[in-house]
């Protein structure tokens, strides 16, 4: 029935001092549809696919609104990112309240992540699903932090999460400016930067090129309070994506790093994950 | 460990009849994954130091630190589960929290690693918890009690250190330490066998990068826990990457 | 951030000791938060503060070219009575916050020990981010207005100063929770003596010196030292600029008695 004897509660080692249960949750992340997170020195841009789950629905929420500085996207279980957010949300309202300032982007998310952390030791919890990618303003500049189910946090120069993301990070890994610590290019540039690296994570059937790409474009920065773009931002910023070239395919020799290998692999069984969530080696 | 799948090895709250707690030894093993840690005291200052593996180019340099402030003069060092980790350095920050509230002054380091000690503890005592996945490395220093190093392991216990390791490497840095006379060495002298010590212990086949970090408490510090401090970081990492280049040449002959 | 138990420890706790138990004083249960413990009468009713007992007089504070200063005498009052004539109650709360305090100094020091454990957890964030005066000013409104809106008011009346953003800040809360933001402020009978001086000096939109700053204040400690019972000759001014904050002092203000001279029987 299950895969072997430690898998079964979130409060049991393997004895390879692995928590199979948490890198199970791991493994919802990479069911959600990919979303990318991009910094330069000025603006942190969320980029997100959208899938509807019927011809007759609409498409899901991908990004959520926070707070003026603050937003996430996410990719996993919907509701479970629905709690997280609702928690980042009161801590940021009640932040403002007492300090009349904004929180602290690093702040929020390391009192989220310990707020997480109780969910993968006890026996009455179970991991929160969802991967998060958080864009954030401060007066630090722009953020980019990724949160995983493990209730690991990690500060990015820039990140993709969720199912085909690899040939994402491929791309921001190879566009991002050697020397600097993120993206150096103007607001425009950045969020195009965003639609070429999601580009290679759209499912198969789905063409790229569609007018009808369901995409959510976010942005936050300086003077600029977090703002998911309309239809008709959205397409000004697709239209002007597509005048670039197509970003580089994916080659199989490139080193795969942060959040662990995909899962589209052929065969019907899940695949064994790989990620080693005990050891922070991902 | 011959009760591994034998259904004895399942639980905090539950003996093997060997009258071993395997799920404490299991965490263990979580620790032993980590990048190496390591804690030194010296004449008049105390350092700790890590080798931070890099699973991300895309990652900023300070994202997942290992080397937490507790209070002014306390600095925590984390081997094991980072998450697992960070709560920890919180519980410790309540502790130190609730003394200063009721003292109006800094915990003495000792008092605070018993009172954390016992927390990690209570984790290996109840089937409906897990035990904590890390190995807690304490660090202090002020004028009248100079330096001080503690090291609390999964199962609760503590032990204070002249210096002591975690993780990976943890045999192979405690050798390396043995060969120093801490009781003598100055603030430069730690923090550049801290460095040595990082550099020579990284793997470079089983992890290619690698971040160093390190924080430091002294009177040049001002008495405070101050992380990557200037000039001796660069000390640091300069004698590390000599330390490294004299092993690789060694290597070659 | 600290000054909560989460239900899960206590949980885990239970049956044995519980953090801080050891060093409590026995029969406090510090579990209550300060809704029931202070508001709810017991069976015999219950009284509150309706006056402050061991109290701070005046405290001034000035906006200057490229900073606050802030100045209060040294002395707490036990009644009429000097009582404590070499106390501090003008602060470096961090490198770009500095605070004065008038009213029940019991009050203030128990306040003051939160704001110190907030400047420890700054530390501890590692991201050199400290507090500003203005979420210090906006905070200390929220605690003192909900203490007053409870009925059981902080005996206070405080200044609060430093660089926001590279500009001076100031501002004045008091036990009201009333709150408000000036050029120059101060508290007590200062805002009778004290302030008229100052604002003859910038009336005429110009902005002080750091000298001229520190001269007008010494002005009012005379002036206050001469006409407010509560006030002694000694005291200090603490000084925020873009580059950092520091306490100066004691200093002794001037005194010219000929001007008494007809006045006899003090």
């Amino acid at each position: 029935m299950f895969r072997n004897q430690y898998d079964s509660d979130v409060t049991v080692w393997s004895p390879q001092g692995r928590l199979h249960q948490v890198e199970y949750a791991m493994e919802a992340v990479k069911l959600g549809s990919a979303t990318v997170g991009l910094k330069n020195a000025d603006y942190a841009v969320l980029v997100a696919l959208r899938r509807a789950a019927s011809e007759l629905s609409s498409s899901q929420r991908k990004v959520i609104p926070i707070d003026d500085h603050l937003g996430i996207s996410i990719a996993g279980i919907t509701a479970d990112a629905r709690v997280l957010s609702n928690y980042l949300r009161t801590e940021c309202l009640n932040y403002k309240y007492a300090y009349g300032a904004r929180y602290p982007v690093s702040r929020l998310i390391s009192n989220l992540g310990n707020k997480m952390q109780v969910t993968t030791q006890r026996y009455d919890r179970r991991p929160y699903g969802v991967g998060l990618l958080v864009a954030g303003y401060d007066e630090r500049g722009p953020h980019i932090f990724q949160v995983d189910p493990s209730a690991n946090f990690f500060n990015c120069k820039a990140m993709s999460i969720g199912s085909r993301s690899q040939s994402a990070r491929t791309y921001l890994e190879r566009n991002i400016s050697s020397k600097g610590r993120d993206f150096v290019c103007t607001k425009d540039e950045l969020i195009c930067h965003g639609i070429q690296a999601i580009r290679g994570s759209l499912p198969n059937d789905e063409d790229s090129e569609s007018p009808l790409l369901n995409i959510s474009i976010a942005i936050v920065g300086k003077d600029q309070p977090f703002k998911i773009l309309n239809d008709v931002e959205s397409k000004k910023y697709l239209d002007m994506a597509k005048k670039l070239p197509a970003p580089p395919a994916p080659d199989d020799d490139a080193p795969s790093t942060g959040g662990g290998d995909d899962d589209d692999k052929p065969g019907d069984a899940p695949p064994d994950p790989q990620v080693l969530v005990s050891t922070m080696e991902r | 460990m011959s009760s591994i799948g034998t259904g004895y090895d399942l639980s905090a709250s539950q003996f093997s009849p060997d009258g071993r707690v395997y799920q404490i030894e299991y965490a263990g093993k979580a620790v032993e994954m980590s990048g190496t840690v390591i804690g030194m005291r010296g004449k008049d200052g105390i350092v700790l130091a890590v080798e931070k593996i890099v699973t991300s180019q895309l990652y900023e340099d300070d994202a997942a630190t290992r080397i937490f402030t507790v209070d002014k003069n306390i600095g925590i060092a984390i081997a094991g589960l980072l998450a697992d980790g960070r709560y920890i350095v919180d519980i410790a920050r309540q502790e130190a929290a609730n003394f200063r509230q009721q003292f109006e002054r800094t915990i003495p380091l000792k008092q605070l690693t018993e009172r954390v000690s016992a927390y990690v503890h209570a984790y290996t005592l109840y089937s409906a918890v897990r035990p904590f996945g890390v190995s807690v490395i304490l660090a202090s220093w002020d004028e009248e009690q100079g330096p001080q190093l503690y090291k609390i392991e999964p199962s609760g216990t503590s032990f204070g250190y002249f210096a002591c390791a975690s993780g990976k490497a943890e045999q192979q840095a405690k050798t390396e330490m043995e060969k120093l006379k801490f009781a003598e060495m100055s603030v430069e002298d730690l923090v550049q066998n801290a460095g040595k010590i990082i550099y020579q212990v990284h793997d470079e086949l089983r992890n290619k990068d690698f971040h160093f970090e390190m924080s430091l408490i002294s009177k040049e510090t001002k008495g405070l826990h101050r992380l990557n401090p200037q000039p001796w970081y660069d000390q640091a990492v300069q004698a590390g990457l000599a330390a490294k280049n004299e092993d690789d040449s060694d290597n070659e002959i | 951030m600290y000054s909560h138990n989460n239900i899960f420890q206590t949980e885990l706790w239970k049956g044995g000791p519980s953090p801080g138990q050891f060093y409590n004083f026995p029969g406090t249960n510090y579990n209550n938060s300060n809704t029931g413990g202070f508001t709810a009468p017991d069976i015999f009713g219950s009284k509150r503060s309706s006056s402050p007992i061991t109290t701070g007089t005046s405290v001034i504070g000035v906006k200057f070219d490229g900073g606050v200063m802030i100045a209060a005498d040294n002395l707490v009052s036990y009644g009429s009575l000097a009582r404590y004539q070499d106390v501090q109650r003008v602060f470096k709360i961090n490198e770009k916050t500095i605070i004065g305090a008038g009213g029940d100094f019991a009050d203030f020091q128990s306040l003051k020990r939160s704001i110190d454990q907030k400047m420890v957890e700054d530390m501890c964030y590692q991201d050199d981010i400290d507090m500003k005066p203005k979420s210090l000013y906006n905070w200390l409104t929220r605690i003192l207005y909900n203490r007053r809106s409870r009925i059981n008011p902080l005996w206070l009346e405080m200044v609060v100063g430093g660089m926001q953003d590279g500009e001076p800040f100031l501002g004045h809360v008091d036990l009201r929770g009333r709150a408000y933001e000036d050029d120059v402020v101060a508290t007590g009978f200062g805002k009778h003596f004290a302030l008229p001086l100052v604002r003859e000096q910038i009336s005429n939109g110009e902005v002080l010196t750091l000298n001229q700053a520190s001269q007008v204040l010494r002005k009012c400690m005379e002036v206050l030292y001469y006409r407010d019972c509560r006030a002694i000759s000694k005291y200090s001014v603490a000084v925020s600029t873009a580059q950092g904050t520091i306490v100066q002092g004691p200093f002794e203000v001037n005194q010219n008695w000929a001007l008494a001279t007809m006045i006899k029987g003090y």
